[in-house]
């Protein structure tokens, strides 16, 4: 075998990787300082999100003639926007992780069963899955909230159900495709149970698809939650959240676009961070691309 | 050969797969498998050559039970197999393991060659962490790798090591039987030969039963014990290698052996006439009849069987057997 007795027999260093772009680092921190924010909430806030100050009604946030009362302004009520801020990170971070977690765990399982199982079960969740990409949304979320009442495990599952179909899909033809490449057949014959078919050989070699898809949803889903919140079926007042302080901000854009502008880019620089973490974990969870 | 217990027997295996043309066309009953019985004796070698398309890997992987035959049985150790994906047929796994053409495709790319040899072992439950490892390290001696490539992902490593590592994970449990679908057929010339050695070198060492799927003759010549000549679904003759190779009897065989590269024997090739027939549409009789330079009237209308002749090789074919005189071929008629 002339590949052994090589001289140089040993391995060659590994070369250091580097560290992740300017960007990727700008989107850890904003994520934890969002973390922080949002576990936090009661230590850092100024003011309860329900006080009022009403000698101080829509007074503008410190550069734009405020003073370092309300260091981000106030809205109609006097409330103090940094606090309604801090308050509706928590529950918009809360409500977009767990419901992205739980369409996405949701999807992934139902895609995974109709590929292992094909035959009725695979028919079954592609009924299941067309059904629900062919119905709006919002008229589902409407009927459910109307029947049931509003809760926040409620609004999170619902939301959750949101991009599920999306999972599903990617998630079964990916198995599938999977399945007729060599390695999954090969790991079969190896005599692996299905599960540890799925869990370590299919999900890992799959799960850059269904991250990026992941980032996709994680925007989709806090618009979404602004949207119910802004018709009055999400977050319930005196609750807040960075959908409903938008929702309600709107009605002050000209006077006073503070109450709007302070939830809107947290939105916006939260999202981005997202994507950008979520991009370059796909390269980076891929060996070959090292 | 011992007929006591074979350590795998397939009498009569038929695969049928149901084909479609077109969007609405009728569905077409293709046989890729029609009728194999084949023996692999423990610690020996059966080679099974034939053209692309004959069935060879479909007859593989029908004998490790990842696919139930449509007709005809597959006895491993004297035992029937377990149907497909039961437990009893994972448990079975350790027993009888596979070797794929495709190293690449055949390795899980986000998983160091190292976890994945390890993983037979702990998929069947043998021995503890540090014995995996130390097994680990014992398997990649075995077939040639440094202990540190057990570190590498599959595409930081050559071809040639990739299927040593394939090889390597097949070998994990010790199984009675391998079978070694088209192994070196996606590698270079100077490579094919060292897998080839490789794998004699761990018979001899393991014991296993081979069966060696490939379309290279001299290779099936170089590691098998028995060859077996398929066209079309069928065993047309299985014999001694060196028999087979230097004194073919079916003129299929003699057509396989005779486009074997010779230097300074050019101009004596046998070139058949016509092209492989359609699995979906069989001719009649003889399935070579078609395309054979001797065939007579007999072979239009009746299938030959596969038969031992007096100096013990089976053959599948009238005239080979002294039941038809040789013809003129059907195309030289027709011409």
């Amino acid at each position: 075998m002339p590949e052994a007795p090589l001289p140089v027999a040993a391995a060659p260093p590994r070369t250091r990787r580097p560290g992740p772009p300017p960007l990727v680092v700008f989107g850890f921190c904003w994520l934890a300082l969002m973390l922080a924010v949002a576990l936090l909430a009661d230590l850092i806030s100024p003011y309860a999100y329900t006080a009022l100050d009403l000698r101080n009604r829509l007074s503008p946030p410190i550069g734009f003639g405020g003073t370092w009362l309300h260091p981000l302004g106030t809205d109609e009520l006097g409330r103090d926007v940094l606090a309604r801020l801090i308050y509706s990170i928590r529950t918009s971070l809360l409500i977009a992780f767990g419901a992205t977690i739980i369409g996405a765990v949701v999807g992934t399982t139902l895609g995974f069963l109709a590929a292992h199982f094909r035959g009725l079960v695979e028919q079954a969740v592609l009924a299941l899955v067309d059904f629900s990409a062919s119905l709006p949304f919002l008229i589902l979320a409407l009927s459910v909230l109307a029947f049931f009442g509003n809760s926040m495990v409620l609004l999170v599952c619902l939301l959750g159900l949101h991009a599920w179909e999306r999972y599903a899909r990617i998630a079964r033809g990916l198995a599938l495709s999977a399945g007729a490449q060599g390695y999954a057949a090969a790991v079969r014959q190896l005599g692996a149970s299905p599960w540890r078919l799925y869990g370590r050989h299919v999900l890992p070699n799959i799960a850059s698809t269904l991250i990026v898809s992941m980032t996709l949803a994680f925007p989709e889903i806090i618009l979404l939650e602004s949207g119910l919140s802004f018709l009055g079926l999400g977050v319930q007042p005196p609750e807040t959240s960075l959908g409903s302080m938008v929702g309600y901000g709107r009605e002050y854009l000209t006077r006073a676009p503070w109450i709007l502008l302070a939830p809107a880019v947290t939105i916006v620089l939260t999202t981005l961070s997202v994507s950008l973490i979520g991009d370059w974990l796909r390269d980076r969870l891929d060996p070959t691309l090292r | 050969m011992r007929e006591a217990a074979p350590l795998l027997r397939a009498e009569g295996l038929v695969r049928r797969y149901a084909m479609r043309r077109g969007a609405f066309g009728r569905s077409v009953e293709v046989r890729a498998v029609a009728g194999v019985s084949l023996t692999v004796e423990r610690g020996r070698t059966l080679g099974l050559v034939g053209e692309s398309g004959c069935g060879k890997s479909t007859t593989g992987r029908l004998v490790l039970g990842m696919e139930a035959p449509d007709a005809g049985s597959v006895a491993f150790e004297g035992k029937p197999l377990p149907s497909p994906g039961s437990a009893a047929w994972r448990a079975q796994r350790a027993r009888m393991q596979m070797v794929f053409q495709d190293p690449l495709g055949a390795l899980d790319r986000r998983l160091p060659v190292g976890a994945q040899i390890a993983e037979p072992l702990e998929i069947h439950g043998i021995g503890g962490k540090a014995e995996r490892a130390a097994r680990v390290e014992a398997l990649l001696g075995a077939v040639g790798l440094r202990a540190d490539q057990a570190m590498r992902y599959p595409h930081e490593l050559s071809g040639g090591q990739r299927q040593r590592a394939v090889l390597a994970r097949a070998l994990a449990t010790e199984p009675a039987l391998l079978v070694c679908d088209e192994p070196i057929s996606a590698l270079d010339v100077s490579i094919q030969a060292q897998v080839m050695n490789l794998l004699v070198d761990l018979q001899a060492q393991f014991g296993m039963g081979v069966l060696f799927v490939s379309h290279d003759l001299r290779a099936v010549r170089q590691v098998s014990h028995r060859v077996a000549v398929m066209y079309l679904g069928q065993i047309v003759e299985e014999g001694e290698p060196d028999a087979v190779l230097h004194d073919p009897a079916h003129p299929y065989s003699r057509a396989l052996v005779s486009a074997i590269p010779h230097p300074g024997r050019a101009g004596q090739r046998m070139v058949l006439q016509g092209d492989p027939p359609n699995p979906a549409d069989r001719p009649s009789g003889c399935a070579f009849h078609p395309r054979c330079p001797v065939a007579s009237a007999l072979c239009a209308r009746e299938a030959p069987v596969l038969k031992p002749r007096p100096d013990g090789r089976l053959v599948a074919c009238h005239v080979a057997q002294g039941e038809a005189a040789p013809g003129q071929g059907i195309l030289a008629k027709a011409a």
